[in-house]
């Protein structure tokens, strides 16, 4: 089942002359369980894209459908209940809240969700075993390392048990021995816990973990493996 | 939920507990002020109020003279006799004291002291409301004949016998001895200043024959029978001694009816408005402060413009964004509140002291001050908190 869906997505910032075209009529098409990897020079508007999956940023037109929902008419507020019900997500500077314990910051999104402590000190016990941060549990992050911040990151992604987590440039900040640490723990998560995983990264050696690999390149989708296995004999 | 907006909250003043102490300074300020000027407008009050009345409930003054612009301008004295008529022709008058004064000195053994001597009738004691300490008041003889024998206020006691047994014992009133048969209950200083425990009173006859030597009365004191009736003797009295004194109908009388019951009124009410006025400067401090909390709250919001992007992008709802804000400016304006409260009650409890009045805690100001310093909260953290809430969250995000 396609778990996303978007036809005819443009987006344009600025205005006149000014104005740039960030995405040019994108169709995509994501099935429930994927690892994608997101693939394109800087400019090529794959972030752009990203925020849209990621219903922090809207489309100037086309359509966007996630499960069978039409987002593109969602509000700002919708939007928001959409992103804390279905999505999780990893960000390339890590983004854990400053003077914040790990589990604190785990624990965050259950808050938002209401739901109580006993089940939020679980769940984050649950999450920090499987990222292998059992004993960080209570390190702010200023005492943590950028690989450890990550994964602090990625378990508060998956606590909440998303249907769709977008990583936008997870191992942007990490050497190469750390990046391949949370690459395997995504691919576990997407083996193991079948979350749909769409990831933006600038590496291909990180792209290789994906099963999918879409190339943008200004503003188009240049290739796509998927369309392109479809297509081979 | 509310909980945790509360330790995310108390965490962020806790962080920039300086800045929040600043901040919360307007506030605390402000009621500090509020509380202070109430507290002690209402202690001074009371202090007046109890004040007038120790001088005797129910209590009307009559003086010759009429209070001009310029001081008191002196009028023909009193006679017994008019004394006698409010007695006998005013209704509803419970108690009669003609009173004649004069500045003496009271000698005994060694110790000499100034003071006033007051020449009346055992009313006296009755009308002022005034009971005796030990000893007993002047008998019917004594008025009668004009014996010398006196009452004496705490302070002559105090001055003159210090440990010693006053009664039985004989002063000298400028070179007239006189045996002291009372001492009177002490009364205390009155807000005016006057200690009103500095005086001997001795019969009116004694008086008059051994000390001024004239029949003057200086002032007649009356006692209505009921609070009620306070304004119609008053006013009787006033009717009486304008016949009595032969004074026209289109004339100004020469003396003065006075009733604490009015004097009273006047002093509540002027103490009230300026209460009142004083309050209304200290509310204006509040609203600054508010404002100072409002300035601190965007700046606040703008500092953490990235931190609201990834709460939002975990699943934080317009509304939980702005109910944290609020939560923190109404947290940072509550606790300035509270401080502002304990300081003011301090300041107050510690000025009663200084000024000798009566400190009287004011509950329903303290609680408004509590609801009032939490809604300025509200109303001042509104806008910032708004602000943070309509925040685009890929704007926030990229915020460096």
């Amino acid at each position: 089942m396609a778990l996303i869906s978007l036809r005819n997505i443009t987006k344009v910032y600025g205005q006149g002359d000014a104005q740039v075209i960030a995405l040019d009529n994108i169709h995509m098409t994501i099935s429930d369980g994927e690892f994608v990897a997101v693939m394109g020079p800087s400019g090529s508007g794959k972030s752009t894209c990203m925020n849209i999956l990621g219903c922090l940023d809207t489309p100037t037109s086309g359509s966007y459908r996630f499960q069978d929902m039409e987002v593109t008419t969602l509000d700002q507020n919708q939007r928001a209940l959409l992103r804390r019900n279905f999505l999780g997500f990893v960000f390339q500077g890590y983004n854990l809240l400053k003077r914040t314990t790990a589990r604190e910051n785990l624990e965050l999104p259950l808050v938002y969700r209401g739901v109580p402590a006993k089940e939020r000190h679980e769940r984050a016990d649950h999450v920090l075993e499987l990222v292998g941060l059992e004993d960080r549990g209570h390190h702010t992050s200023a005492e943590l390392s950028g690989g450890q911040q990550q994964r602090v990151a990625i378990a508060r992604a998956i606590i909440t048990s998303p249907l769709l987590l977008l990583a936008d440039e997870p191992t942007g900040n990490l050497d190469s021995q750390r990046s391949l640490e949370i690459m395997n723990l995504l691919a576990r998560l997407n083996e193991e816990q079948g979350i749909t995983i769409v990831m933006v990264t600038h590496e291909a050696d990180m792209a290789e973990f994906a099963k999918r690999v879409i190339t943008f390149r200004d503003g188009h989708i240049a290739q796509d493996t998927a369309e392109a296995e479809a297509v081979a004999p | 939920m509310i909980w945790n907006t509360m330790q995310l909250a108390l965490r962020e003043i806790r962080f920039n507990l300086m800045r929040s102490i600043l901040t919360a300074l307007g506030i605390i300020i402000g009621v500090a002020a509020v509380i202070v000027i109430v507290t002690l407008g209402g202690g001074a009050t009371a202090r007046v109020t109890s004040d007038i009345s120790s001088l005797g409930r129910n209590l009307i003054i009559v003086v010759p003279g009429k209070r001009g612009p310029s001081g008191r301008e002196q009028g023909t004295p009193f006679e017994l006799q008019d004394a006698n008529a409010i007695l006998e022709e005013v209704d509803g008058v419970a108690g009669v004291a003609p009173t004649a004064t004069k500045s003496i000195t009271v000698i005994y053994g060694n110790e000499s002291w100034s003071t006033s001597i007051h020449g009346t009738n055992n009313g006296y004691m009755g009308v002022r409301e005034w009971a005796l300490a030990a000893g007993r008041a002047f008998t019917r003889g004594e008025e009668r004949s004009g014996r010398a024998v006196c009452v004496i206020g705490e302070t002559i006691r105090r001055e003159l016998f210090g440990f010693q047994n006053p009664i039985g014992a004989t002063i000298r009133a400028d070179n007239i001895p006189c045996e002291v048969i009372g001492l009177l209950e002490p009364k205390g200083t009155a807000t005016f200043g006057t200690d009103q425990d500095d005086l001997v009173v001795t019969p009116l006859r004694t008086f008059q024959r051994r000390i001024s030597g004239n029949r003057d009365i200086s002032m007649i004191f009356v006692s209505a029978a009921a609070a009620e009736m306070t304004t119609k003797v008053q006013n009787d009295i006033q009717t009486l001694l304008r016949q009595r004194r032969g004074i026209r109908d289109n004339e100004q009388e020469d003396f003065e009816v006075e009733n604490l019951q009015e004097i009273t009124k006047v002093v509540e009410s002027t103490t009230g408005v300026l209460t009142a006025l004083l309050s209304a400067v200290a509310m204006v401090s509040l609203i600054v402060g508010g404002i100072g909390i409002m300035n601190i709250m965007l700046v606040s919001v703008t500092e953490r413009t990235r931190e609201i992007g990834i709460r939002l992008a975990i699943g934080a709802l317009e509304r939980d964004v702005l109910l944290q804000f609020l939560v923190e400016a109404m947290m940072l304006s509550l606790a300035g509140g509270i401080a502002g409260i304990l300081f003011g009650l301090f300041v107050s409890f510690w000025l009663s002291e200084a000024l000798n009045l009566p400190f009287i805690l004011n509950v329903p100001i303290v609680l408004i001050a509590v609801v009032f310093s939490a809604f300025v909260g509200i109303v001042f953290g509104f806008f910032p908190a708004r602000r943070a809430a309509r925040l685009n969250p890929i704007d926030a995000l990229r915020y460096e």
